[in-house]
Order: structure tokens, then C-alpha cells, then sequence
């Protein structure tokens, strides 16, 4: 298990993604909505930055034109120095929702990913998916229906998914925000100790700030109407990290309190 | 009381009135006959018809005649609805043609088809496919439509991100999560189909072949009761029996996949 995994390591290095002045409107019954407005970001290999910001503000549209469901109306999008030009297995999606197929069992589910991977035998697919779930702890239930999953679980199963096609990037919207608080704290140990060993390239979205300083070497701050890119913050806590931890609860404050300034400003205009 | 044996027993009791009213009991001294056999048959008149006809194979031949019939009008309005159903749900232009037609067409009974199916197709196999085919189709078609629709898009998105190509993802993804909408749309198809089958069968007369309905029919034209009553029995039993043997266990697989059955 352990050689596959420096084998693949070196197979797929994680890449690295710049944004410049990316542009987006949606329209809505009360005119256009600004959802990104001249927004750049450059993101390296091998990071984990997290988009912090209120509802609106664009952060989601971002992530959704990395994976290339939705194109920006203006600005360059690249990925190693290549355009996105629509989805791809190199950048992985995990929902909000968990967005499992219900027909299919949990190891199936992890398959179907690996299905569209071409190159391997079905044998090599399943020894891949039954690492991946035993990454994610979920091994004993390969054969259980997503319905039986409790939230936690199956949004380990929904990472497990992410992860077999081995992604240069994973995206991550809004992942944990239906989970309990309990679950989270779990799962946010699980997550840092799976970067730690995948070194991928994460781009996590939230609106919980402590939870966007507890994961990220970077935390990306998003204002609303217009979407915009304000300000980031270096995240240099050792890891791994507890959400509890005091310095912190002390950075995320700090972080809080920046975005609730804008916020305001947004609301005064 | 135990639920089986509530309606046991409320059976029983409702062929004891039946056997009671036409004579059946005079036997046991209750001498009652409120109407002749051509109007109300008794039980064991009904039942010897039964015997009879399946030893000598006249209903058995009946069914096997009708469920044929059945079985591959059904499955034609099958393989045509599906896929028309996945393009109306898919293009615009598929859904304001066929799918307003087909709207338009499912509230037409199947049987008022069979004036014309006579005269396109004459007193043929042909004809009463045909109806079953018209009865089956539009319901396959809409209910597949809107399964179709009713797919969480997140499904789909999932799928793209995954390096999934469209037709993949319409055949692995959109289909089989619609698929709960598909075969409760294939067990109204069936329905339909059944019933429509029924109807065509008591007013076509086919030289290929006697159905049950054409038996039906000419229980009536030769004041047979017993053979009209037998005949109903058998038409509930082939309605129950598919029921329980095609769309029973599919249902139940689909609840136990979904989650759909925890009350």
C-alpha cells in the first residue's frame, strides 16, 4: 500500500492554479449579481488555502470555475500554466452535500470515479477504492447502502471518492457544514493527517472561520456585492491542529473581525 | 384478531352468501334461488367451468394467447417510451413535441383506439398490439420524463467533475437515479397495457388467436355466466400475480437502496 502510494505521489505531483482578474456576473430578478469582480489568486503546489467569506460573496463561484462547471466571463484561468476549459479528473469536487449515488454501495461509489480512469484493470480500481476507504477509516461498511451511512460517514465516503482518481487539486464546498460539531472536530483530524500523507493541493470553502484557520496554510477573505478577494492571512500555527487550540481561536477572532467590517461597509452602501 | 384471518374469513363468509342466493347450499336445507344461472351462476358452477377448462386446456391456451400479446406489446411500449421519455427530458424541442403529445395522449383510454387499429390493421394481432402499445407508451414516456427532471442536478455535477462523458453520465447517473419514477411509470404502463388489452380483446375477434376477453365475450353472447365469472377470476389473478412476481421485488430492492422504506 505504502509504495503505490510514493509511486503515485510522483506520478501526479499536485499542480499549481492562477486566477487573474476573473470576472463573473449571474443575472437575478433584481438586475445582475457581481458574484466575482476583478478577483486573483495564485495558489501553489501542494497548499491548502481556504475561502472564507459571508453567503454572496463569490467564493463557491470561484471554486465551481476551478472545476470548471461554470465559465468566468472574463479573466485567465490556469492550471500549470494550461486554460480550464470544463471539468476534469484532475480537480476532484466534494460537495456540501454529499452528492453519493444512492443506487450504488459505498465501494461502488468510490469506483466510479476510478472507472473513467483509464489505464487500469478493474482489479487494480479495487485495490485502489479499498485504500482510499481504508484511508478514510470507512473499510468495514464497502458494502453497506449510502442510506445506512450516518453524515460523517458519508461525507468520508464522498472524500474517499474525491481521492481515488488521485486529483491534482481537491475541491472542497462547504464540506462539513451539515455535519455536527462533534463529527467535524473528527473529521478535521482526518483531513489534515490525509494532506499530510497526499500532499495534494486543497482549496476548502467555508464560512466558519476557526474551521478555514484550523485547515489552512492560507485563509483567503471574500466581501460581498461585488464578490471580491480583500485580504489573506498566513496561517504558520504548527500542525496538527485543534480547532480549540488558543492561538488559534485568537487568529480566527482577528479574522472576524476584519470580515464583519466589510460586511458592514456591504450593508451601508 | 390476527390480520390474515380477518380477511380469510371475510371471503369465506361473502362466497358462503353468494352459494346461499344461487342453491348451492340446499343440501344443508337452505333452498334458496333469487336468480337463474344465466344471470347469477353459482359457485360450483363456476368452479366445475374452472376445472374443466383447465384440464382440457381451453384456459390455459386462453392465457398463454392474451399474456403473449401482453408481454410483447408491453415490452415494445417499453423499448419506445424509455428512450423517448430520456430525449424529451433531455431536449427542449423532444419535450414540446412528443412530450405535450404524449401528455395529450395519455388521457385518451387506449381502448378508444381500437376503432381505428380495426381498420389500419383489420381483425388482426396487429390491431390489439397496437392498443396495448398505445396504452403503455405515453405513461412510460412521461413518467421517464419526469424522473428524468426530478434527478438532483448534483448528481450530474458530481459525475462531470468525476471526468464522466455526458452519455456516460446520462446512462450510469441520471438513469438509474431516476429510476424509482421510471418503474412506478412502468408499473402504470403495465396497468395500463392490462386493462387496454382487456377492452380490445371483448371487442375484437381475432382468428390468431382467443384471448381470455374473447372468451368474456362469447360467455355473454351464449348466456354463460359461469364462463364470464370464471374468466373475471382469471383476469385478477394474472393482475395479482404480476403484481407480485415482476413489480413487488423491484420496488423492494429500489426501497431498501434508497432508504425509502423506513416508515
Amino acid at each position: 500500500m505504502e509504495e503505490r502510494l510514493k509511486l503515485e505521489i510522483q506520478a501526479y505531483p499536485a499542480a499549481k492554479l492562477s486566477m487573474e482578474h476573473i470576472f463573473k456576473e449571474f443575472p437575478s430578478n433584481r438586475g445582475t449579481v457581481k458574484a466575482l469582480d476583478d478577483a486573483s489568486i495564485t495558489i501553489n503546489e501542494g497548499e491548502f488555502v481556504c475561502f472564507v467569506g459571508p453567503s454572496g460573496c463569490g467564493k463557491s463561484t470561484m471554486l465551481n470555475i476551478i472545476a470548471g462547471l461554470e465559465k468566468p466571463d472574463s479573466g485567465i484561468a490556469l492550471i500549470d500554466g494550461l486554460p480550464i476549459t470544463g471539468p476534469g479528473r484532475d480537480r476532484l469536487v466534494m460537495f456540501q452535500e454529499h452528492a453519493l449515488f444512492p443506487w450504488l454501495d459505498v465501494i461502488s461509489n468510490v469506483m466510479f470515479g476510478l472507472k473513467q480512469k483509464p489505464n487500469l484493470t478493474d482489479s487494480e480500481r479495487l485495490e485502489v477504492a479499498k485504500y482510499y476507504l481504508y484511508l478514510v477509516k470507512m473499510d468495514k461498511f464497502s458494502k453497506s447502502n449510502i442510506h445506512e451511512l450516518s453524515g460523517g460517514m458519508r461525507q468520508r465516503v464522498a472524500l474517499a471518492r474525491a481521492l481515488a482518481p488521485n486529483p491534482k487539486i481537491l475541491l472542497m464546498d462547504e464540506p462539513f457544514s451539515a455535519l455536527d460539531a462533534m463529527t467535524r472536530e473528527q473529521l478535521y483530524g482526518d483531513i489534515q493527517n490525509i494532506w499530510k500523507k497526499r500532499r495534494k493541493t486543497i482549496i476548502f470553502v467555508t464560512h466558519n472561520v476557526r474551521e478555514a484557520v484550523c485547515l489552512g496554510d492560507r485563509v483567503i477573505l471574500f466581501s460581498p456585492h461585488p464578490g471580491r478577494i480583500r485580504r489573506e492571512f498566513k496561517v504558520d500555527l504548527p500542525r496538527p491542529r485543534n480547532i480549540n487550540d488558543h492561538d488559534l481561536a485568537d487568529l480566527s477572532q482577528q479574522i472576524t473581525a476584519e470580515l464583519k467590517g466589510y460586511q458592514c461597509a456591504a450593508e451601508c452602501d | 384478531m390476527n390480520r390474515s384471518l380477518i380477511s380469510t374469513s371475510f371471503f369465506v363468509i361473502l362466497i358462503l352468501i353468494w352459494a346461499a342466493c344461487t342453491g348451492d347450499l340446499s343440501g344443508i336445507g337452505i333452498n334458496l334461488k333469487l336468480w337463474p344461472d344465466y344471470v347469477m351462476p353459482p359457485p360450483s358452477g363456476v368452479f366445475e367451468y374452472l376445472w374443466d377448462n383447465s384440464i382440457n386446456g381451453k384456459i390455459p391456451m386462453a392465457m398463454l394467447v392474451t399474456l403473449r400479446r401482453l408481454f410483447i406489446g408491453y415490452f415494445i411500449g417499453l423499448v419506445i417510451g424509455v428512450p423517448l421519455g430520456m430525449l424529451a427530458a433531455r431536449f427542449r424541442a423532444v419535450n414540446d413535441t412528443l412530450g405535450v403529445m404524449g401528455l395529450g395522449l395519455q388521457a385518451l383510454p387506449s381502448v378508444c383506439w381500437v376503432p381505428l387499429a380495426c381498420i389500419w390493421f383489420g381483425q388482426s394481432e396487429a390491431a390489439l398490439l397496437f392498443v396495448v402499445i398505445m396504452g403503455t407508451l405515453w405513461s412510460v414516456l412521461l413518467s421517464t420524463q419526469n424522473g428524468m427532471n426530478n434527478v438532483p442536478p448534483i448528481y450530474a455535477r458530481a459525475a462531470r467533475t468525476m471526468g464522466a462523458s455526458s452519455f456516460y453520465t446520462l446512462v450510469f447517473v441520471t438513469l438509474p437515479a431516476s429510476l424509482p419514477f421510471v418503474v412506478s411509470g412502468m408499473k402504470q404502463g403495465w396497468a395500463f397495457a392490462w386493462r387496454s388489452l382487456m377492452a380490445a380483446e371483448i371487442y375484437v375477434a381475432v382468428a390468431s388467436g382467443f384471448g381470455l376477453g374473447q372468451h368474456l365475450h362469447y360467455g355473454r353472447e351464449l348466456q354463460r355466466m359461469y364462463q364470464v365469472i370464471g374468466i373475471m377470476f382469471i383476469i385478477i389473478l394474472i393482475g395479482l400475480l404480476a403484481d407480485k412476481i415482476l413489480f413487488s421485488p423491484t420496488e423492494k430492492w429500489l426501497h431498501r437502496k434508497w432508504g425509502t422504506d423506513k416508515k
